[in-house]
């Protein structure tokens, strides 16, 4: 399958021709173990996912909630280095070619070298990588590489993110642009900030290109709200990492929840 | 940001998107304050009047006899609440108070610097909360009530290893989501930049006292300046005055715990690589991909698996050096500093003490002026001391 691997805009363009937004669960890779977490993906891709976000586990991160925390720790726990997170993409790729992003802390690029993660990264059939904890300040020096390998370097816009850096951040950008819905880190949210929207539209205003809301997003109105606001994707996180720990003993009803809220989560995507 | 706060390929700004805007916020004030005669007016009042400042240089005579070297103490421990810590939370709250912020979070391990940050909050009436793992909640209970006594919040980390480096990443996440109100007050040259530069702005006072002190007292520079590094704003802020002077031989002591080799230490400059952690690029205790490593000390100060950037750019460049001293050799440098001069240090100190004996001993070093950072005094640490030295208090 890894002859064709579906880029970021054959997706936003395949989902909008069918008057749809894109949605994009994530997960973190090895968690709660390799196996399951490789049902967990099959799980998504099965009942909707348009592309896929994952993470691999970071011993400190800085930009998530105690939900992505604790995900990374059973990771960790687990056995899964970068190495096998590579492994891990490559099974993915066995059963699917729709677009798949990494989610990174930038100490685990740093440490392999760019130049080796993204070789590996394209081997394993990724499309993109964000690096949560490197702003365009600290980025130029990846791009380069993200070029040689065709890699998407992906970046993020927050509320507090000035237009005048939207423009940089917009420059340097490819794929699609994460959008930060909330001031804060990631995590489960029960309302979704009116302030999101006003984001959304400020962001559209400074890019053409696909952009996919993230953090917060926890229920199928926030998907729609979100797509209805002007953004081509929805990033699901949190509220399903959620369904992971509550289910550790029991994979079979952990997979048939995931699933089950994976079509609603997707429905609400259909305009 | 108006500087990429780079020392070498060290330093930067590692932080997610949201936090940018917050650090130039931060920079510019800082830049605009750091020179302002108002601000400055105002701190050196409250270093002087409420911390103690100038703390003296002593001429430690019974050791010097004793190591064969002529050894002076910068005296930091006899600083209000007791250690250095003090010079950078007068220096950063006075600036919250001049950005208008309303809240002021920090990190703290043993608790020092939560304290210190507590005080502050109360001088300048400004509310107050602490990060502190659990772990260190618990192995440190009187300093949580010390700092709910100046009306500090303590709020206990239970997430990763429950200790300092979580405690961090949590008062960066409460930063990331309250950045209008909330200052987040970094207690060690270490962290995004600005940290590492305007903590060291603000210990630099001790680099300033110490150079004209032992001007006045010796006629000259001395050969050797030496102190403990955790993050490394003790040893920042003495090191600052003299790096211009290649002449004096700058020496970072770090803490290292079982021993080096052991598994179990804090020695990040001596045994550490490269990597980004909490905000910049530095050495760090890490395995092979990139994991962060627990450290362990026995003085919770230096029990930090990264370290401020401007000492690894000082390593790289050879303009110091730095080596480590075991939990056992600290111990013994803090009681031959109490026996000898009736100074109980902190176990911080007490690492640059050990290493000074050990270096007094080498032929070459006989006879050295040496200055020791003395950064903090050593109540904080009398339950664990006599713990090891099996004495029930």
């Amino acid at each position: 399958m890894n002859q064709d691997i579906e880029s970021y805009q054959e997706m936003f363009d395949r989902v909008k021709d069918n008057g749809e937004g894109a949605f994009i669960p994530f997960v973190v890779v090895g968690d709660p173990d390799f196996e399951t977490s490789l049902e967990i993906v099959k799980t998504y891709v099965d009942n909707g996912a348009d592309a896929l976000e994952l993470g691999f586990p970071f011993s400190d991160p800085i930009a998530d909630g105690p939900t992505v925390q604790a995900a990374d720790i059973r990771s960790l726990n687990s056995g899964m280095t970068t190495r096998r997170g590579f492994e891990f993409i490559k099974r993915i790729r066995e059963f699917t070619n729709i677009p798949i992003g990494l989610l990174v802390y930038y100490n685990l690029i740093y440490k392999m070298g760019a130049d080796d993660f993204y070789k590996a990264a394209k081997e394993s059939g990724l499309n993109g990588i964000l690096a949560a904890d490197l702003p365009p300040e600290e980025a130029e020096i990846l791009l380069d590489t993200a070029d040689k390998y065709g890699l998407d370097q992906i970046f993020m816009a927050a509320q507090t993110t000035s237009n005048e850096r939207l423009e940089k951040i917009a420059e340097m950008c490819s794929g699609f642009l994460y959008v930060v819905a909330v001031m804060g880190v990631t995590g489960a949210r029960s309302e979704l900030a009116d302030t999101t929207v006003e984001l959304v539209s400020r962001v559209r205003s400074h890019s053409d290109l696909p952009l996919a809301v993230g953090f917060g997003i926890s229920r199928p109105e926030h998907v729609r709200n979100v797509l209805s606001a002007g953004s081509d994707g929805a990033i699901v996180a949190s509220a399903l990492l959620n369904i992971i720990e509550e289910n550790l003993e029991n994979k079979e009803v952990m997979l048939t929840k995931i699933g089950s809220f994976c079509r609603e989560l997707k429905e609400a995507t259909r305009k | 940001m108006i500087s990429k706060g780079k020392f070498g390929k060290y330093g930067g700004v590692f932080v997610p998107e949201l936090l940018i805007p917050a650090l130039e916020e931060l920079e510019s004030a800082y830049l605009k304050y750091k020179d302002d005669e108002e601000f400055n007016k105002e701190l050196d009042y409250y270093l002087k009047e409420f911390a103690g400042r100038p703390t003296a240089l002593y001429f430690a005579e019974n050791l010097s006899k004793k190591l064969g070297c002529k050894i002076y103490l910068k005296r930091e421990d006899m600083l209000h609440t007791g250690a250095h810590k003090i010079n950078n939370t007068l220096g950063q709250g006075l600036l919250a108070k001049y950005m208008g912020k309303t809240r002021l979070i920090a990190e703290t391990g043993a608790g020092q610097h939560g304290i210190a940050t507590a005080v502050v909050g109360a001088l300048l009436k400004i509310p107050t909360e602490v990060y502190m793992g659990s772990e260190d909640v618990q192995r440190q209970k009187l300093n949580v009530f010390r700092m709910e006594l100046s009306d500090g919040v303590v709020l206990p980390v239970e997430s990763g290893s429950r200790t300092l480096k979580d405690a961090i990443n949590e008062a960066m996440r409460d930063w990331i989501t309250n950045l209008d109100t909330t200052y987040y007050l970094i207690g060690s040259t270490m962290g995004p930049h600005p940290y590492p530069t305007m903590v060291k702005h603000f210990q630099a006072v001790i680099g300033r006292e110490t150079k004209k002190q032992i001007m006045e007292k010796e006629g000259k520079l001395p050969d050797t300046i030496m102190a403990c590094v955790g993050g490394g704003s003790n040893s920042m802020g003495i090191f600052s005055a003299f790096v211009e002077d290649e002449e004096v031989e700058l020496i970072g002591v770090e803490g290292g715990g079982d021993g080096i080799d052991s598994g179990h230490t804090g020695a990040t400059l001596t045994i550490g690589t490269e990597g980004v952690l909490h905000g910049s690029l530095s050495y760090v205790l890490q395995n092979d991909d990139g994991q962060i490593n627990e450290a362990h000390s026995v003085s919770a100060g230096l029990d930090y698996p990264g370290v401020g950037p401007e000492h690894a750019y000082l390593k790289d460049t050879g303009r110091a050096s730095y080596d480590a001293v075991t939990d056992k050799e600290a111990l013994e440098g803090f009681k031959l500093l109490s026996e000898t001069e009736g100074i109980i240090p902190a176990l911080e100190s007490a690492h640059a003490i050990a290493y000074a004996k050990k270096y007094a001993e080498k032929e070459e070093n006989k006879g050295k002026t040496i200055v020791i950072n003395l950064s903090g005094r050593g109540d904080k640490d009398m339950d664990l001391v006599a713990k090891e030295m099996g004495v029930e208090v």
